[in-house]
This record gives C-alpha cells, structure tokens and sequence, in this order.
C-alpha cells in the first residue's frame, strides 16, 4: 500500500511539473508579453524598455528555471497587472472560489443524492421522470442564462439578494444554486445507476430476506456501496468547480480565482497565470490522488499501480 | 489525471464563447424584462451620500504611473492634481498646483508653486515632491508603465522651495497638456517609503478626493477631502464614491435597475437606446477622443509592391466605405466621421483636408487604373470591433476587394504588425486624452514600427511641429503633414467612438469628450 502511495506521488508531481512547462510555454505563444504588459497605448521604446525591465529577452528555459526556483520556496513573484505580490492577490481570489466550490458541492450533493436514490427505487415511475426532467435542464440551460433568471427574479423583481458582490453570506447564494445545479445531473445519475446496479445484488436480497427494514436496506446497505464511484465523481467535479466557475464568478462579480485566472490569460500576466495552473493541477491531482487511495483501500484489487 | 486540467480549460473556454455568442440575445432578453419588471422600489443613495459606481475591466494598479486604463485615469483625477489643469470646456490651461510658469528656454519650463497643500497623510506640498515625483518616474529603472507620458521629461530641479524647472529631453511644446494630464504630484516622503506597489493600495494625493479603501480591481472607495485646497477643479459634492469592478454588462444593468448601482457607463449603443425608453435613469451620450481608422500597407512591408503600394487602390478603398452608414446604424450617438488623421479636438488637427466620398463606382474605376480591373484578395486584421469590420469587409467586397477579416489579440495584432506582416487592419487610437495632435499623428508617420508609409516630407514636417514653440507654425505644419496624408491616403480616417453614460436621476453630470468621468462634477439633484 505504501509503495502503491508512493508511486501516485511521484506520477502526481511528474504532471504537476509537465503542466507548469506547457502553460509556460504556451503563453509565449499567444503575443510578446512585453506587448501586452505595456498596454495599448504603449510606443516601441515603451515595450523594449518594459521587455528588458521584466527580462521578457532572456533565454526560455532561464526564466522558468527562476520562476520554479522561486515558486517552489512559496514566492511567486509580483503580477505584471497587478503590481502586488501573486501571493496575497490568490489568497484573497482563492478563499472566494473554494467558498463557493464547497458551497456548490454541498448543494449538488445534497440534492443529487436523494434524488437518485428516489430515481432508483422506482426506475421509469413519475419521480425518476421529474429527475431525469430535472436533470436535463440543468446540463442544458448554460449557466449564465440561469444566472441572469435568478437575478431578474430575486433581484430586480423581489428584491431579496443583491445582484452581484462578496459583501455578505447572502451574495453566494445564487452563484451556489447555479453552480452546483451545472454539477447536479451528472451527481444523481451516477446515484441512480450505482443504486439501481446494488439493489439487484445478492446482499440486498440477504438484508431483505433477514427483515431488515426498506430505508435500512437503501442507506445502510445499498447507498454505502452505491455511493463509492460518486464520491470519486465529486473529488473530479470539485476541480471542476475551482477552476472552472469562470462564467458564474464573472456574472456575479464574484472575483475569484477562476475568472483571475481568466483574465490574466487575457492579458498575459505571467506571473499570475502560472501560480493559478500549477494550483489548479495542485487540487486536481490532490483530489485524483486522494481517490485513487481511497479507492485502493476499499478495494486491494486496485492497489497494483 | 493531467487531461482533467485540459478538459476543465477547454470546457471553460467553450462556455465562455458560447456566452459571448449568446450575450447579445440573452441581453436584449434582460432588458426587455427589465422594463417589464422594473418595480418603483428605488433605493435613494441621496440619503447616505454614496454614489454608487460600477467599473467594467479589473483595474491593475491606483498609482496612475503603473496603469494604463482609463478607470486609472478616473481615479486619477480624483486622487492626485497636475502642476496645470486644462479646463475641459474651454481648454483653458489654469495653473493648479502650480500657479504660474515661463518657458526659460526651449527645453526649460520654470514653475511657481502653490503654498499651503497638503497631502491626504498630512504631508506639505513643495518642490521636493516635484523633484522626486518626476525623477521616480523618468528614471526607466523604474517600470513606469505608461512611458510616453513622462519620457519627454529628462529631470527637474529645484529652484527654492516653491520653484522648480523641468527640464525637457528635447523641445516639446505640448508639455503643458501632460502637465495637466497623465503627470500628477506624488508626496516624496511616502512614496519613497511604500513605492509603487504600497501606493497602488494606498493611494495618497492632494486631490478632491481621499481613498479610504482599495480591493485591488475589485473595489474602490473614494471620500471627499474635505481640506481641499481652492483650485481650479471644483471641491467634491458628493460625499462617497463607491466603485464595485462588475465584468458582466448584464449584472451591471441589473444593479442599476435594482437600485445598488447608480452610475455605469461604456454601455453598447443598443442597450443605451432601450433603457432610454424606460425613463427612470438618465442616458447621455457623448463622443469620446478614440477615432478609428484604416491601415494600409503603402511601403510594402508584408509584401513588396502589394496592392497597397498604389496610391490610387488606397483612394479606392476610401471611397468604398460608406463610413457615414457605418456610424448612423453602428455607432451612433455622438460618434462622427473623421477625415484627417486625428480626432477634431486636437490642437493642430485640421478637418480640411482631401476628403473620399462614398462612390462605389469611382472606386470601381480606380482600381482598374491601378491595374487591379477584378480586384484582389486580402486579411482584414482587427483586434476590436468585428461588426464593424465586417460592415467594412462587405463594403469593400461590393467593389470586388476580397478583404477576409481576421481577429486577433491586441498584442498579437501588434507585434504581427510591427513584423511588417499586416497588410491590412482596423485600429482605433484614443491619444490617451491628449489634445494635441502630437499624440497621434506623430506617433505613427514618424518612421516608427507602426508607420508603413514611411514619408520623409511628412516626417520632416511633423519634427517642425512636434518641437516648435511657436503656436501658429506648429498648426500650419500639422496641416501639411495631414493633408499628404489624406491626399495619399496612407490611412482612411473612419469615425470618432462614443461612450453612453446611464445614471439615477437623481445624479446630475455633464459627461466631456475626454471620456474621463470627473466625480467632482457630479452632484446629487
């Protein structure tokens, strides 16, 4: 089992370091970012001044051997945008995606469960009809349609939440309900497959057959089985939600990571850009590695690498 | 597990297309609920004396050195004062903190300054503070980002304690208009103490304006200094200033409607009609300094005697373009066909010049001349505006010039260009507010990486205009210069841009061509 760690670890930070190298490389590509640092306005002297200024004229391969020197003793350098250090600018953005990402998750998880397992138990009837109805519309009404609903609804119409903002708890409660809806369909399908598989199984059979009762019978033996490749699926779509809440934070000018890391694709901040993947790769392969373990240690079959 | 990250980054980038593509109908949607559902509950900021104002682009830094955005520029004029003001009606040059000047000689400007200002921190005002602010940002070490706002200063000197000259890198008779621009006065002791980046998150000025909070690009809140001192910009009228960054257009109309913002601008033209109609917020529209226009590649650059290079398929391309239909049904508003290589305001810019006709068939006609009888094909680049460009690429196609407009990132379209490898393109230059013709016409027909018609005579004449100090000789020069131009038609000058202002009626403001919103103007009704 602790080889088995082992070796995902290193795999893990073989990734993390692959990634850094690609997105290094790859913002070169899309413009000089001395160019793009100095502005529209910018003259040529302006630019060459600024590309000597940044050392945007040394060698590749110097520059990222700096960057990962620093990065890796936690100094990331300042933002080119921003003027500040990368450090304190994440900090902040970041507290505000993981807030909103465990919120999601919750909310997701919290209504894809039951209504899988409501789904399951009566495959076909009416109920598993309004899931699957439920379902659909969520993977098919894009989120910032929906956004701007709930807006025109709660804001404009009743006036109970304030359109957009981080001022208070009340600001996150839309941008929860439309990302953890976009993450709900995949949740409560993957719930109802799993339940509908485990309740033809044997054991069920063996726990009806002993009395046991019907919700024992769902939740304690159906659901703990039923449940495993869900939990893998939420670590999957938690990355989704750090990096990927892109829209939702823009709609609710939420200013978090995700719509930073955006943004400073956009305007070839450097610094930034590069701190924001090697953390995103960071939670995806935390998360990736965490299930891989989890799912080793519930099932010896998996622990050959 | 590394195909996730990609996965996320592709899916991301997908949705965020598929809302750009889908924002114009979503937002036609928004509007048109919002006029059915606005309900009468407008919650009155009079009372607490916040105006409440929502900023579109994640501002990068307050320290007007180190942005080049125009909410910096905002900022900027509330926060800090120029040694000069250029009253924005008049154009008048009003001494500010300084009070009187004299050129001792053609690269020596000597300053009197005004006694008794104080920073927001407490700290006076003096020659010190001129002294150090202009040596800081001169000095190239020191990463100033908008270089050509102060590159034209080589030092300053102090005289005695409320005298100082600033020394010039060469002649430069438009001095005083960055004086009252882009230049304003840092207090020496602090920023030497927290530099750029400390200033940038507390900001520290003598201006109208005092910061008491900054979330960098996402919040800003401005209060009224109450000490400030009597110059030529007005004392605040409005207590607080409450400035929220909201990247989605949509979200910003819904603040606005729900009563949480009270002032947005830059808002599309379409958008500015429809919350007209509803007559609950006050809609203004005013030009702004940015023109746009056509590059051609007359010294053949991207490829050598490419169609370009003839004058007469230069002028053809100008009388194709019915720039006047363009601005009526695109951009409307206060928007306005330009002809010369500059925006009107400017000081030397002169409108009289050769002028292109929309003529479709003189065009026709030109074209055969220059040996082009079925025309040709080309890349119609652009960074902005791709309505626009396709208006263009359509007309053009009418006279049997196939242009295929290509989009590209601003830096990419600029460093291709300067390549030398664009033939073709849509630009737009807002001269940074400089009412001086020297800030656009010179910056590209001075044989710089962006000039591509390379004119000794209209480079010769621009040096005389740029560095004399004689009024009179610097405008007859512009005028030759604009007039070689037009006649060769190395550019095709289109339209100036306009922006729309939407407030709460209980705000009053008279928006200025600048497109610089001045708070001290704004006053509750």
């Amino acid at each position: 089992m602790l080889v088995f760690a082992f070796k995902r670890l290193g795999l893990a930070i073989l990734v993390a370091l692959t990634v850094s190298v690609l997105s290094f490389g790859l913002l070169f590509l899309s413009g000089d970012p001395a160019t793009a640092v100095a502005g529209e306005g910018a003259t040529e002297t302006d630019i060459e001044a600024i590309s000597a200024f940044y050392g945007f004229d040394r060698p590749f391969i110097v520059q990222y051997g700096e960057w990962l020197w620093n990065a890796m003793r936690g100094d990331f350098g300042q933002s080119y945008y921003f003027q500040i250090p990368v450090a304190s600018l994440i900090a902040d953005r970041l507290t505000i995606t993981m807030t909103l990402g465990v919120c999601a998750i919750i909310f997701a998880l919290v209504i894809a469960i039951p209504l899988g397992v409501a789904a399951a138990v009566r495959p076909n009837s009416i109920v598993d009809r309004t899931a699957l109805f439920v379902s659909v519309l969520g993977q098919a009404m894009p989120s910032f349609w929906f956004g701007l609903l709930l807006i025109v609804l709660f804001s404009i119409k009743l006036g109970w939440l304030a359109p957009s903002g981080t001022q208070n708890w009340h600001n996150f409660i839309m941008p929860t309900v439309v990302l953890g809806y976009y993450a709900m369909p995949a949740i409560m399908r993957l719930t109802r497959a799993g339940m509908l598989e485990v309740l033809h199984a044997d054991y069920i059979r063996t726990a009806r057959a002993k009395g046991a009762g019907e919700w024992r019978v769902l939740f304690k033996h159906a659901l703990r089985n039923a449940i495993i490749p869900v939990v893998s699926l939420a670590a999957v779509q938690m990355g989704f939600m750090l990096g990927g809440s892109i829209v939702v934070e823009s709609i609710f000018a939420l200013h978090g990571a995700g719509y930073l890391a955006w943004e400073s694709i956009a305007r070839n901040d450097l610094p930034t850009v590069q701190a924001l993947i090697l953390i995103f790769s960071m939670f995806y392969i935390a998360f990736t590695f965490l299930s891989d373990l989890l799912n080793a240690w519930l099932d010896p079959r998996m622990r050959v690498a | 597990m590394s195909d996730g990250i990609f996965r996320a980054a592709g899916v991301a980038t997908m949705t965020r297309s598929a809302a750009v593509m889908s924002h114009k109908y979503a937002r036609a949607g928004l509007v048109a609920l919002g006029i059915a559902l606005a309900s009468s509950s407008a919650y009155a900021d009079k009372a607490s004396d916040t105006l409440s104002v929502a900023f579109t682009k994640e501002l990068e830094s307050v320290d007007s050195y180190f942005n080049s955005a125009r909410e910096g520029v905002v900022l900027q004029r509330a926060i800090w004062d120029g040694l000069i003001y250029r009253d924005p009606k008049t154009s008048e040059y009003i001494g500010n903190l300084a009070t009187s000047w004299k050129w001792v000689d053609d690269t020596t400007l000597e300053l009197e300054l005004r006694k008794g200002v104080k920073f927001h921190n407490g700290e006076d005002f003096d020659a010190d503070d001129v002294v150090y602010t202009i040596e800081f940002v001169t000095n190239p070490a020191n990463g100033a980002k908008t270089q050509r706002n102060v590159n034209w200063m080589k030092n300053a000197e102090k005289v005695d304690q409320y005298t100082v000259r600033i020394h010039t890198a060469g002649p430069f008779p438009a001095a005083l208009e960055f004086l009252s621009g882009p230049v304003s006065m840092y207090p020496n002791e602090y920023y030497a103490k927290v530099g750029p980046s400390g200033m940038g998150v507390e900001p520290v000025g003598t201006g109208p304006y005092k910061v008491v909070k900054v979330e960098p690009g996402k919040h800003f809140v401005l209060e009224a200094n109450e000490n400030y001192f009597d110059g030529p910009k007005s004392k605040a009228k409005i207590g607080k200033i409450d400035i929220r960054t909201i990247p989605d257009i949509n979200t910003q109309l819904a603040e606005l409607m729900s009563g949480s913002i009270d002032f947005i601008w830059q808002l599309p033209a379409d958008q500015a009609e429809q919350l007209a109609l509803m007559d609950k917020f006050t809609v203004a529209n005013e030009s702004t300094m940015r023109i746009g226009y056509l590059t051609m590649d007359a010294i053949g650059h991207s490829k050598a005697g490419g169609p370009f290079s003839h004058q007469k398929v230069r002028q053809a391309v100008s009388h194709a373009v019915d720039r006047q239909t363009i601005v009526d049904s695109l951009l409307k508003g206060a928007s306005k066909v330009v002809h010369s290589a500059c925006f009107p305001s400017q000081f030397g810019c002169t409108g009289d010049v050769a002028t292109y006709d929309y003529n479709p068939e003189k065009a026709k006609q030109l074209l055969v001349e220059a040996g082009y009888p079925d025309g040709f094909t080309v890349d119609l680049y652009a960074y902005r505006d791709p309505n626009y460009a396709q208006a263009i690429s359509s007309y053009l196609t009418a006279v049997g010039i196939k242009a295929n407009v290509r989009m590209l990132q601003y830096s990419a379209l600029r460093e291709q260009q300067m390549k030398g490898e664009v033939p073709f393109s849509l630009q737009s230059w807002a001269s940074y507010s400089v009412n001086d013709a020297s800030a656009i016409v010179s910056e590209f027909f001075k044989f710089g990486a962006l000039d591509e018609a390379h004119d000794e005579e209209v480079k010769g004449w621009l040096d005389v205009a740029d560095s004399s100090t004689d009024p009179e000789k610097r405008k007859e020069y512009y005028a030759k210069a604009l007039n070689k131009i037009a006649e060769q038609a190395y550019w095709l000058p289109l339209f100036s841009y306009n922006a729309n202002y939407i407030f709460t009626k209980e705000v009053s403001y008279q928006p200025t061509p600048d497109e610089v919103l001045r708070f001290v103007e704004m006053s509750w009704n």
